[in-house]
């Protein structure tokens, strides 16, 4: 009583009682896809994290002066601004080994207009070109501009997509003039699009030369920010003391002192939140299988009521020869079809939900959580059928004939 | 399997429930011998104890002192896996409420005992289409127990129970549920069946059951009473 037959049998058993059936399958259902899709979507939100961290750019350490620490300011704000000339100091290759760029960036919020048309990019940057290879720009039209334009003070700009769609509508913006705070620019290049990094669109940029914009936006006072780029993964640790060691220097800042300027692992904090995300996608798998638990006890309950309402039947299947094994294995594979139809279904029903965005989090489907969610409803099956199907095999044929 | 021991033996056996503080004494020391071949009818008013015979006749209990032989065996050395293996080939089974198994069709239901067996699935096929039509339901074969008159369903249980070729064929009241005409089909089948050499042992409290038989043991509180051999008409 092995194979096809007894799987058809199980089918049987479980076809005349369509909706009971149907609803403890549909109790598998909601755990296994839980389980897929509450893991997908931790993963959507790691992958999410993952990819900010990216366009952070590699090996990237962000350089701040502290901005309005009280008391602090009023008499040391000479010695606690970033310069150009901090910038050039951190790429001396003697003194600071495992830099690979620093590059000075200032930051300003004008409007761009070309033809009438007006707009506000979030993000305009004034640098030099290592920002492209920092912040990992890659140029989409056009060219980047050089350190030739910096020296230059040229009047160039490098736009974004969502910049270029926003000023330009269909045109090409390669070689136009735009009046950026009252100076004229010519847009040389466009970038790859980035996407957004969950928190903003990356897209959203405009970068010229850092020279050409102190002279038409900023003034040539403090810097914004220094990016500063690590040789590699690495040397970042070291890139970062060796920031703080030459900055100090040159503010004559005692080691004893508090450093004033500020120098961020973006990526390491990401990573700190990418941990967290981790926990985050546990906890997820956790509370979906205890939805599968509940599952399971659903089959468990829907296989003693079975069990109980085909005494007679199992005492008729003795009469005629059955062993403890062949009741065991009927009831414990209807038990196990229950789960497994639950599974494929749950499966199917998971994967489908993955396509949407949930939460803001466009879920990351996992053949790995498809394969656990699946098995362990199959597991769960053979867990809470055991205890019926062994009720079902243990009834002394005499007492199951008998029972009305 | 030789004939120099009596398919049934039963050799003073006793049974004895107990119903909370009440013991209930069954049957109260039973000697019986049927011997390959025959027909016999056992008769006895309700609690006389032969359904309690049945059941240890049938392997389904076991006496509670004295012994059981079936086919010269000691059924009460057995396991129960060993008894469900003595059921399946040694005996068949008629109940008076029929006892298909519902949603199964006739073919498969006929099956049932051969595949717990482990006979083919060819072979299987092939005995429980031959033992539907010796009931003469062949074209029932694909019908479910829902689908069957009483006397059909009846026809179907007794193919079921001698499509493994038993040593016994035992039924309890038969045809208690049944009318007249198949009432008559069912202990034409019983008797074909006697012919052809099989043993046949029949519970029943219709005196006109009983009158088919070659031989009827009357029970009265847990004993034998009567044991008469009948000179059958035809």
């Amino acid at each position: 009583m092995i194979g096809v037959e007894s799987v058809v049998i199980a089918l049987q058993g479980l076809l005349a009682n369509r909706l009971r059936s149907a609803l403890t399958v549909l109790g598998m259902l909601i755990g296994v896809a839980s389980v897929i899709v509450l893991i997908a979507v931790g993963k959507g939100s790691q992958a999410e994290v993952q990819s900010r961290i990216e366009a952070l750019g590699t090996n990237v350490l962000l350089v701040m002066a502290p901005r309005g620490v009280g008391g602090a300011r009023s008499n040391a704000s000479q010695a606690q601004s970033l310069t150009m000339a901090d910038a050039t100091a951190l790429q001396n290759s003697f003194d600071a080994p495992d830099i690979l760029s620093a590059t000075p960036v200032v930051t300003a919020s004008p409007t761009i207009t070309f033809d009438g048309t007006s707009y506000t990019p979030s993000s305009f940057l004034g640098a030099t070109p290592t920002i492209f290879t920092a912040r990992t720009y890659a140029p989409e039209a056009g060219a980047f501009f050089t350190s030739s334009d910096v020296t230059n003070h040229d009047r160039v700009v490098v736009l974004g997509e969502t910049v270029v769609s926003n000023v330009f509508g269909g045109t090409n913006p390669i070689g136009q003039t735009v009046q950026i705070g009252g100076d004229n620019f010519t847009v040389v290049g466009v970038t790859q699009p980035k996407g957004s990094n969950g928190t903003e669109d990356q897209d959203d940029v405009a970068i010229a030369p850092i020279t050409a914009v102190q002279d038409s936006l900023t003034g040539f006072g403090p810097i914004s920010e220094i990016l500063v780029q690590a040789k590699s993964e690495g040397a970042l640790n070291a890139a970062s003391a060796e920031v703080t060691g030459i900055l100090d220097g040159l503010h004559h800042i005692s080691a004893t002192s508090s450093s004033s300027f500020t120098v961020i692992n973006q990526g390491s904090l990401l990573q700190t939140s990418s941990a967290t995300s981790d926990v985050f996608t546990t906890l997820l798998g956790e509370v979906a299988a205890i939805s599968l638990l509940v599952g399971g006890i659903g089959v468990m309950n829907i296989m003693l009521v079975t069990v109980t309402e085909r005494t007679r039947e199992i005492g008729i299947r003795k009469a005629i020869g059955a062993r403890k094994a062949d009741i065991l294995s009927q009831f414990l594979i209807e038990a196990v079809l229950v789960s497994v139809l639950g599974g494929l279904a749950g499966v199917i029903v998971g994967l489908a939900t993955t396509r949407f965005t949930i939460a803001g989090v466009q879920p990351v489907p996992s053949a790995g959580s498809v394969g656990l969610a699946f098995g362990a409803a199959v597991v769960v099956g053979l867990f809470f059928g055991t205890y019926p199907a062994s009720r079902a095999a243990s009834l002394r044929p005499i007492d199951a004939l008998r029972y009305e | 399997m030789s004939r120099s021991h009596p398919v049934i033996e039963l050799r003073a056996a006793t049974k004895t429930y107990q119903l909370g503080e009440i013991e209930v004494r069954a049957l109260r020391g039973v000697s019986v011998k049927i011997e390959r071949g025959e027909m016999v009818a056992i008769m006895g008013s309700s609690g006389s104890g032969k359904s309690t015979l049945m059941n240890i006749v049938g392997c389904l209990d076991s006496p509670s002192t004295g012994s059981y032989l079936l086919d010269g065996v000691d059924v009460r050395r057995f396991d129960e896996d060993e008894l469900a293996d003595v059921r399946n080939r040694k005996l068949g089974f008629v109940f008076q409420s029929f006892n298909l198994v519902a949603r199964t069709r006739a073919q498969a239901q006929v099956e049932l005992p051969l595949a717990y067996g482990g006979v083919a699935r060819a072979e299987r096929r092939r005995r429980a289409a031959a033992a539907l039509e010796m009931v003469g339901l062949s074209d029932r074969a694909d019908h479910l127990p829902s689908e069957l008159s009483g006397g059909q369903q009846q026809r179907v249980a007794v193919a079921r129970a001698v499509v493994t070729n038993p040593a016994l064929i035992l039924a309890d009241e038969p045809t208690g549920n049944l009318d007249s005409v198949s009432t008559d089909e069912v202990l034409s089948i019983f008797e074909r069946l006697n012919a052809e050499g099989r043993t046949v042992v029949l519970i029943t409290h219709e005196p006109e059951v009983a009158e088919r038989a070659s031989r009827v043991i009357r029970l009265a509180d847990g004993q034998v009473i009567e044991d008469t051999q009948l000179t059958r008409a035809a």
